[in-house]
């Protein structure tokens, strides 16, 4: 037991048996001792915990009233959002609670890339985070097939073509994806098997991320590990509130969209039932895939298109043996921090070249930007060896009395390597 | 290796050990595999996809110039009936010079019927050109307006993104005016 002490009778009783108290407390509360300067870019994991229950929420909700069949899945949305009690509530919250889950992931992977939190000891937890990341991405991708629209079904004609691209076995592998020989029928119905399935793989996939974050604790703006007790203080209440803080800001903005906004991050094509003769003008994925997107089409090459934008994700499994600099915060690596920026517009370049066609102007920027963003990894893997960084202060508590990152030259970097 | 206690045994002990650790696992691998199999293979096309693989169209009612589109197996199959200029524009053409070089007497089984499915080889969209007043690109054919592919009067890419000509299903003619498609 972490020190949990009560006088309560039944949970010392149940605590006895099953110790699940002292399991949350050391978990996410007064027993999980936690950096004392977490600023408030460490607030997004907790905001993606909850968006995903959020979505799990409605989304059981919906199912409820959602039938996968071609004929009836456009219509049984539309009786969602006219005739369901709060069914539009319930949709619009499913809906804009995607994309505010992926707005919330992007922002606590670009914290992880700017305070170097993928690096030792923290690797796996890196790598389970991009594992969501790509369970994310399949969900959101079926979930979106299922309103059955004109975006629903040529997003699910183009994304499952990629596919094709695989020499010899591709359009084996497309016809087994669809189970038919177009997007049809068979296909709605595992997609919707899989969108319901795989929110509770992610949530068995984010208890491995914190198990995995628990090892060691979160890292910090600093970067340095603690020294002892005086750098860390309770999870709870310190960061409890905190993030309670940070829920309501982010529920406030959330209740904006979904009452004011709801269709801001949707395409008007997919309020037209799909029809597989007749293709929109312009097909355009949701906008948390834009940059991948972009980076599809940059190339003109089918096959290695497609390579190159799973390479972009892929890319990050390997990020904490490209990076090879023991210094993790971008605060005392002022290069790094400098390419950071420039990477971080290069990927909101590419995602606004993925909204464009591409022609002209829009297809020379979109090769531009895509060879930078690989680029950007040969960079840092150059820069971890050249770059001098600035001294490190020798402990968390001594930056947060002195107000700043300013340390005698005595700590200098290399120190915690 | 419970057994490599005796030194003298110990070499023969531990080769047919091994031997059974690989057999049990080797089998237990492939019991699995077969097992896992049915499962997989539920996702291909069912009998009653597979059923309704073919399309059979009477071409009768279609006049010189007309193009029809019927489905087959959910895709658009584009059916002209082409004009003695369109085939000529056709043949006229250098084959070298193409993106995708193929000879319009290799497109077609009777000149005057070009049999094709309606589907951009580049992202999958559905080129314009079946109904009257649709554009038809600069080469008489068809033309994707998605990102601006144009074929000509064999569906041949000819200019634009597309890597490929629009693809031929297999098809014969059961009688003179008959199309089987599949």
């Amino acid at each position: 037991m972490s020190g949990l002490k009560t006088n309560n009778a039944v949970i010392r009783w149940i605590e006895y048996r099953l110790p699940i108290f002292s399991f949350l407390d050391d978990a996410v509360g007064s027993g999980y001792p936690t950096p004392r300067n977490l600023n408030y870019w460490w607030n997004f994991g907790s905001l993606a915990g909850l968006a995903l229950v959020i979505l799990m929420l409605t989304g059981i909700m919906l199912a409820m009233q959602y039938t996968p069949h071609v004929i009836f899945a456009f219509d049984s949305v539309e009786r969602i959002m006219r005739d369901v009690n709060s069914g539009w509530l319930l949709r619009y919250i499913h809906m804009n609670g995607g994309s505010f889950f992926f707005i919330v992931v992007y922002i606590h992977i670009f914290r992880g890339l700017y305070y170097g939190s993928y690096k030792a000891p923290r690797e796996l937890l890196w790598i389970l985070g991009v594992v969501i990341l790509l369970l994310m991405m399949a969900t959101a991708f079926m979930g979106y097939v299922l309103p059955w629209g004109q975006m629903s079904f040529w997003g699910a004609t183009v994304i499952t073509n990629l596919f094709s691209a695989i020499p010899l076995i591709g359009e084996s592998i497309v016809t087994w994806l669809w189970g038919g020989f177009a997007v049809d029928n068979p296909t709605l119905n595992r997609f919707y098997a899989l969108h319901y399935l795989l929110p509770f793989v992610i949530v068995g996939a984010v208890v491995l991320h914190i198990w995995a974050l628990h090892r060691f604790g979160s890292s910090n703006p600093l970067g340095i590990e603690a020294n002892g007790p005086q750098d860390k203080i309770p999870f709870h209440p310190y960061y409890t509130a905190k993030d309670a803080f940070g829920v309501g800001v982010f529920l406030v903005l959330f209740a904006a969209i979904v009452f004011f906004a709801p269709n801001l991050f949707g395409e008007p094509d997919n309020y037209i039932p799909a029809n597989p003769l007749s293709t929109p003008a312009h097909i355009v994925p949701e906008w948390y895939f834009l940059p991948y997107y972009a980076i599809l089409r940059a190339i003109p090459d089918k096959l290695l298109g497609v390579v190159a934008m799973f390479g972009s994700i892929l890319i990050l499994f390997v990020l904490p043996w490209i990076d090879r600099s023991p210094v993790r915060s971008a605060k005392f690596r002022p290069i790094y921090k400098q390419f950071f920026w420039i990477f971080l517009a290069d990927c909101i370049v590419l995602g606004y070249i993925g909204a464009k066609p591409p022609e002209g102007i829009f297809l020379i920027v979109g090769r531009l930007a895509t060879a930078y963003y690989f680029l950007h990894f040969f960079i840092i893997f150059v820069l971890s060896y050249v770059e001098r960084p600035r001294p490190l202060p020798s402990s968390i508590g001594e930056a947060v009395l002195k107000g700043g990152g300013a340390a005698p030259p005595a700590a200098m970097a290399g120190e915690k390597a | 290796m419970a057994h490599s206690a005796s030194p003298t045994h110990s070499g023969d002990g531990e080769t047919r050990r091994d031997f059974l650790y690989l057999a049990a696992a080797g089998f237990g691998a492939l019991g699995t595999a077969v097992a896992v199999w049915p499962l997989i293979d539920s996702m291909n096309p069912s009998a009653e996809v597979l059923a309704l693989s073919s399309t059979e169209v009477d071409l009768a009612p279609i006049e010189v110039g007309q193009r029809i589109t019927v489905v087959w197996r959910g895709k658009p199959i584009f059916i002209d009936r082409r004009s003695q200029e369109a085939i000529d524009a056709a043949r006229a053409v250098s084959v070298e010079d193409l993106p995708d070089p193929q000879a319009d007497e290799d497109r077609v089984q009777k000149a005057e019927w070009l049999v094709m499915i309606g589907i951009c080889t580049h992202l999958g969209c559905i080129p314009k050109g079946q109904t009257a007043g649709d554009p038809r690109g600069e080469f008489g054919g068809w033309f994707c307006p998605c990102h601006g592919s144009h074929y000509d009067t064999a569906g041949r890419i000819r200019k634009g993104p597309a890597p490929k000509n629009l693809f031929i299903p297999p098809y014969e003619f059961t009688a003179d005016t008959a199309l089987f498609i599949g």
